[in-house]
């Protein structure tokens, strides 16, 4: 235990493994539910997210020139392009909502069972509301940018 | 029981560095970056709406004026940062062999620093004009 205890650690595992010794519960084992459901899709936007970095930079970069920006807008006005950029929006605005539910927990806040109910349930109600919103602005007043 | 109570490992007694102090930085640094990104995020799409409805040239101007382009500047800092700590995290949750492993958390430095060097670039080169 000394010198190379990742290795050590990683054959304890096994053995375990191998033994079949009760695991703890894991997700098959529950009944879905919001807070868990709310825990993945964090997880999943955040990924999401990450990607959609690319067109944060291809947009600033291609707002340099009128070619590199008109293949943008063909792009972005395309309809494969408002499905992203909608997915797009919604998945930054929940991750958004998210994180802040989880700064009001790093408070030691809003772990009642009533509270952590509520939250989920605002946080995803709030997400979708907000984007359908701004949509419906961006369409109405530049009139389907 | 003989002797005091030590939660410190046999490697950690005998090299006697004490704690690395280090071991909260990602945690940390992915609140910090939490904290700025809801502002930044706010300022970034409002900046984005404004944009839409223009055409290129109006759009660089705005994009590269001081405000915008600092407030830009520190949204592309403040999500890129986040964003790798946050893939890492997945990655060392989901993936278990050492070298696919090391692999994809390398590839996801490479990720953000590359993206995240080519959105200020574009930023930049619509404030100084090059």
């Amino acid at each position: 235990m000394m010198a190379d205890t990742h290795s050590l650690e990683h054959t304890a595992l096994d053995q375990n493994a191998a033994a079949e010794r009760p695991l703890s519960p894991h997700l098959q084992i529950y009944r879905p539910m919001l807070t868990m459901m709310m825990s993945i899709v964090h997880r999943i936007t955040g990924f999401g997210n990450y990607f959609g970095v690319l067109l944060l930079a291809w947009w600033l970069n291609a707002a340099a020139s009128p070619g590199a920006y008109a293949r943008f807008q063909w792009f972005a006005s395309s309809w494969i392009g408002r499905l992203i950029l909608f997915g797009y929006t919604w998945s930054v605005i929940h991750h958004m909502l998210g994180g802040i539910r989880h700064l009001i927990w790093d408070t030691g806040r809003g772990f009642g069972p009533k509270e952590r109910e509520w939250l989920a349930a605002a946080n995803l109600i709030a997400s979708i509301t907000i984007t359908i919103v701004l949509w419906l602005f961006i369409m109405l007043t530049m009139g389907v940018a | 029981m003989a002797g005091p109570l030590h939660i410190r490992t046999p490697l950690g007694r005998v090299l006697g560095r004490g704690a690395a102090k280090s071991g909260t930085e990602h945690f940390w640094r992915q609140r910090l970056t939490a904290v700025a990104n809801v502002p930044l995020t706010i300022a970034a799409i409002a900046i984005l709406i404004t944009l839409l409805g223009r055409n290129q040239a109006a759009v660089a101007q705005i994009l590269g004026s001081p405000a915008v382009a600092i407030v830009m500047l520190l949204f592309v800092a403040s999500i890129i940062t986040h964003m790798r700590i946050g893939m890492a995290v997945i990655i060392e949750d989901y993936v278990h062999d050492d070298s696919v492993k090391l692999t994809l958390l390398m590839a996801n430095t490479f990720f953000a620093i590359a993206v995240g060097l080519a959105s200020v670039y574009g930023i930049l080169k619509l404030s100084f004009g090059l």
